[in-house]
């Protein structure tokens, strides 16, 4: 019985061996960046004259992105065209 | 998590150099560069002529960081590729691995002068003081520390090049894509830019 339950595990192994999946891209590694380091973009004050777009608070990444994304939208003139 | 990309429309570029211009300005780039290039196929033929705007592409696994020997490459968290200038050498590898053409070198010196490598930043510097001189001085202007998409999609005039946060901007071209229909139904002002009125609806399959 022991040996048949074995066989069958290994065979179940083997068996879903075959789902297994490849990784199909190349994994970037960093690299040694050797040069000064930078900040973020979203670590600066806003500027006080903002044109477009919503404001960020200093060191907010999110409230920066959806700022940038509603500045992006701004390039969708279908907005304005089709939905007035 | 935002990842900055570029995507242009290639029914809708009119080969203006809009982008050019306004990268140039913005940036002041360097004689003998050109961080962004205009390129065109089958020139002149009626229906057939396509044009492009093309700059760095911000690869998620730019070949350019692979092959720098000094390794002067990092990638910004919202998925910029971007480099530091004091420890670039010149050598050009990163312009033969770049599939795009996208570095360059200035060459207004005596003798061929291959400088430091220059490129799109995506309007967002490089390894300085955000919005400082040095950091206009060096590379140009960082439009994203100040809450700024780049110049050159802000500034086209057809919004064929848009730029931004990849997923938002092929939201847009995606709502372009089906509004505009396919097949030949696809070409003539109104089916490009709309019928120009406010609640309006583009023409029903047909030319314009």
């Amino acid at each position: 019985m022991r040996r048949v339950t074995l066989g069958a595990a290994v065979f179940a192994a083997l068996f879903l061996a075959g789902c297994g999946e490849e990784q199909q891209v190349t994994v970037y590694k960093q690299g040694k960046y050797q040069g000064k380091p930078d900040t973020q973009s979203w670590s600066n004050d806003p500027p006080a004259n903002q044109l477009r777009g919503s404001t960020w608070a200093k060191g907010d990444r999110g409230s920066w992105e959806s700022a940038i994304n509603q500045r992006t939208m701004g390039q969708n003139e279908d907005i304005r065209i089709y939905k007035q | 998590m935002a990842r900055m990309k570029f995507l242009c429309d290639a029914e809708r570029c009119i080969e203006c150099n809009g982008c050019v211009t306004a990268c140039k300005q913005e940036n002041e780039v360097p004689w003998g560069v050109n961080r962004r290039r205009v390129v065109t196929i089958n020139d002149g033929v009626a229906g057939a002529e396509k044009s492009i705007s093309v700059a760095c592409m911000h690869c998620s696994d730019a070949p350019c960081m692979a092959v720098c020997p000094v390794d002067c490459f990092y990638k910004t968290e919202d998925g910029v590729v971007l480099h530091d200038k004091d420890l670039c050498i010149g050598c050009g590898y990163c312009f033969y691995a770049c599939p795009f053409g996208a570095p360059q070198f200035p060459q207004a010196g005596a003798f061929g002068l291959r400088g430091k490598m220059d490129k799109c930043t995506f309007c967002a510097g490089g390894p300085e003081a955000d919005r400082s001189e040095a950091e206009r001085v060096k590379y140009g202007r960082n439009r994203l520390a100040e809450g700024k998409l780049p110049a050159c999609a802000e500034m086209c005039s057809t919004k064929a090049l848009l730029g931004g946060d990849g997923d938002v901007i092929a939201d847009i071209y995606r709502e372009r894509v089906l509004r505009r229909g396919k097949g030949s139904e696809v070409w003539g002002w109104g089916t490009a830019y709309g019928p120009g009125k406010s609640g309006a609806q583009p023409p029903a399959g047909g030319k314009s």
